[in-house]
């Protein structure tokens, strides 16, 4: 019953990506014996922390057949503003927490409403608020602003002891109340559902009468506050700021949501996925690291390398699996994935 | 009658948008930086703001015109800085560090534009044959590109000695700088591609529906494959110009953010991103806008990383002003008032 479970077409992809995270770890633990310290693993988590966050966001947008180019520029902004608020204005990182975040949110929603009531295709309206997070970055400040508040070094190297003689930072459990937060939503709750049919087919969804504009916008709007609460993570974990922080992040963030099994074409895919795309990323990087002797312009081919792997692992498990189910059907064309555009 | 309906054709046309934007940036500068439209001759070259923004702005019309194509399909290519910095890396490193060239400068010209256009092919291959996503796909070279040019390089910066190269970038001809005829040379060429013969309609249909286009018998896949060469290409022949500007190749800079510049310019220029249009005009016009607004700013005297708050105002006016909802929004109330006038 179980086995039948995971081999049935939705859980597909997914049960690809897990199994291949398992797979690279054992494959990788044979190699470097350290891996398997389970400490290791918790590192994962810690220094991806606001990547996670992001990407259950972001997976969100995917979902409906968005794209988010802002969330790299929005990490740097809204770990900027903290760092301003708190080490020039003073102000109370109790205070300031929740001023970023609603920032995040404002941020997100003025986008959400460009895409939903002007019809501005997600890539552009998000590649404005790509170009005005950087730049607000560097009118708010162009040099690195440091952060000594008390508050702030007390978080970062706050650790919570667990069984093995091993940690985790509070980071890591924002991050992981988020994920289970993305997995309520998409899963137990008629946001998700109506995020779904978005992504399946947005005019069939309006003809339902689901509230298809509302939704459009919160999931933007979501995705702006993940990425302030990533900032916050991220600000926290660097105790600093600069312009050119996550410079790249956004696309490591749609990287982790697609090898997490949600395709760019939408209505597909699960957050619980998205939890394995990052710890696969994560993982790459650390193995890198523990081989020790790559050069840098290796660790990035070998990234890309990996990362193609991936996905075209992932499409031919998941193609086959696809032509079992609907083999008795006429040949379907072979490329009905590749006229996906990006938005 | 005959006006009206030439008001309409201006109204309609998809360049109106990016010929007013550009007209505001030029009339920002007529009245707040004083001596922008001077030009003179020295040297039997000519000199001014205008040039320049020409001149500064080739790489990014190259690769935007290269990215028309690929968006045209209904893809998206954002590897673009990554070959450009390959091509670059290549050119350096067959060059060499001294004054004389290793390698003949035609043929370093050649290899290195072959770099390019194999990751094109690469790029290609991944979304035609593969049917892997556009964005997917060319993050894998988006991501390793910068290693590979940086192993070309060794991880150094080289700097290039060998004058004749410096012309690609910075040389003069009948004038005015190499690199606009260089552009010329490209929009021309992907012209007569385009409308001379059949691609530029195959390129549209299969913008319009892949599936459609197959079974109508185009032979999409190798359409998809040629857009993607032709887009790297475009990318190598910017990178050899942006390499003979600051004469040397950094493999980390080079073309830097330049594929989210180049697709900003195509979808001002009224390509959408859906696919299913090609505007060439418009697209050099889009890479004009962006250069000229950045020169502009440069000029009025605005650090240079406050240029991206202008920039993401410029992107917001124009989406806006593209969305059909809108604009019924905004005219509304003034067609209203005329109905009931009447």
């Amino acid at each position: 019953m179980k086995l039948k479970m995971l081999i049935r077409r939705k859980y597909l992809p997914i049960t690809i990506t897990v199994s291949l995270f398992i797979a690279t770890y054992l494959l990788a633990a044979l190699k470097y014996p350290g891996l398997l310290t389970p400490q290791v693993l918790f590192y994962l988590l810690i220094d991806n922390s606001f990547i996670l966050i992001s990407a259950i966001g972001m997976t969100f947008v995917i979902l409906t057949g968005g794209i988010d180019l802002s969330v790299g520029p929005m990490i740097a902004f809204t770990a900027m503003i903290s760092a301003w608020l708190v080490e020039v204005l003073y102000i109370s990182p109790l205070a300031t927490i929740p001023i970023v975040l609603l920032v995040g949110i404002l941020f997100g929603a003025i986008i959400g409403s460009m895409i939903q009531f002007f019809n501005v295709p997600p890539f552009i309206a998000t590649l404005a608020g790509f170009f005005f997070a950087r730049g607000m970055c560097f009118i708010i400040s162009v040099d690195a602003i440091r952060i000594n508040h008390p508050f702030y070094k007390a978080a970062s190297s706050f650790q919570i002891r667990l069984p093995g003689n091993s940690f985790v930072s509070i980071s890591v459990v924002v991050a992981l109340l988020v994920v289970v937060l993305g997995i309520y939503l998409a899963h137990y709750t008629n946001f998700g559902r109506t995020v779904y049919a978005i992504g399946g087919n947005e005019s069939s969804a309006t003809l339902m009468g689901l509230p298809v504009p509302r939704v459009k916008v919160l999931v933007y709007t979501f995705n702006g506050f993940c990425s302030a609460l990533a900032g916050v993570v991220y600000s926290i974990y660097m105790l600093s700021a600069h312009g050119w922080y996550a410079q790249g992040m956004e696309l490591d963030v749609i990287a982790s949501v697609v090898i997490g099994g949600t395709p760019l074409t939408g209505g597909v895919g699960y957050v619980f996925g998205t939890l394995f795309g990052v710890l696969i990323q994560g993982l790459i990087q650390t193995i890198i690291i523990f081989d020790g002797n790559l050069n840098t312009w290796w660790t990035k081919i070998v990234i890309g390398l990996l990362t193609l792997v991936f996905i075209l692992l992932q499409r031919l498990l998941s193609t086959r699996g696809r032509t079992q189910v609907i083999s008795s059907a006429r040949k379907a064309p072979a490329d009905s994935a590749s006229p996906a555009a990006a938005d | 009658m005959n006006m009206n309906k030439y008001l309409a054709r201006i109204k309609d046309s998809k360049l109106l948008w990016p010929l007013a934007i550009i007209g505001l940036v030029l009339l920002f500068d007529l009245f707040f930086v004083p001596g922008f439209f001077h030009l003179e001759i020295k040297d039997g070259r000519l000199f001014g703001s205008l040039v320049d923004i020409l001149n500064r702005g080739a790489p990014l019309m190259l690769i935007s015109l290269g990215m028309t194509l690929v968006i045209a399909t209904g893809g998206i290519d954002i590897s673009v800085g990554p070959v450009a910095a390959i091509a670059g890396a290549m050119a350096a490193f067959l060059i060499g560090g001294e004054s004389f060239t290793n390698t003949p400068l035609p043929l370093v010209i050649v290899l290195s534009l072959l770099a390019a256009a194999l990751c094109g092919v690469w790029n290609g291959l991944l979304v035609s044959r593969a049917g892997i996503q556009p964005i997917v796909a060319t993050l894998i070279l988006f991501y390793a590109g910068r290693g590979i040019a940086q192993m070309i390089t060794q991880g150094q910066i080289l700097t290039i000695y060998y004058r004749p190269f410096y012309y690609v970038g910075g040389g003069h001809l009948l004038g005015l700088p190499f690199s606009i005829f260089l552009v010329a040379l490209v929009f021309i060429a992907l012209k007569l591609l385009l409308r001379r013969t059949a691609i530029g309609m195959f390129i549209e249909s299969v913008g319009i529906n892949s599936s459609s286009s197959f079974y109508s018998g185009v032979d999409e896949k190798n359409i998809k494959l040629l857009a993607y060469t032709i887009c790297s290409l475009c990318a190598g022949v910017a990178g050899l110009v942006l390499m003979s500007n600051i004469k040397g190749a950094d493999a980390n800079n080079t073309g830097l953010l330049i594929e989210l510049d180049a697709i900003l310019a195509v979808v001002i220029g009224g390509t959408l991103l859906t696919g299913g249009r090609v505007s060439l005009l418009g697209s050099l016009l889009g890479a004009l806008i962006i250069q000229g607004l950045t020169t502009s700013m440069y000029s009025f005297g605005v650090p240079p990383t406050v240029v991206y708050v202008a920039k993401a105002g410029v992107v917001f006016a124009i989406s806006l002003l593209q969305s059909a909802k809108f604009r019924e929004a905004i005219t509304r109330p003034f067609v209203s008032k005329r109905k009931v006038a009447k």
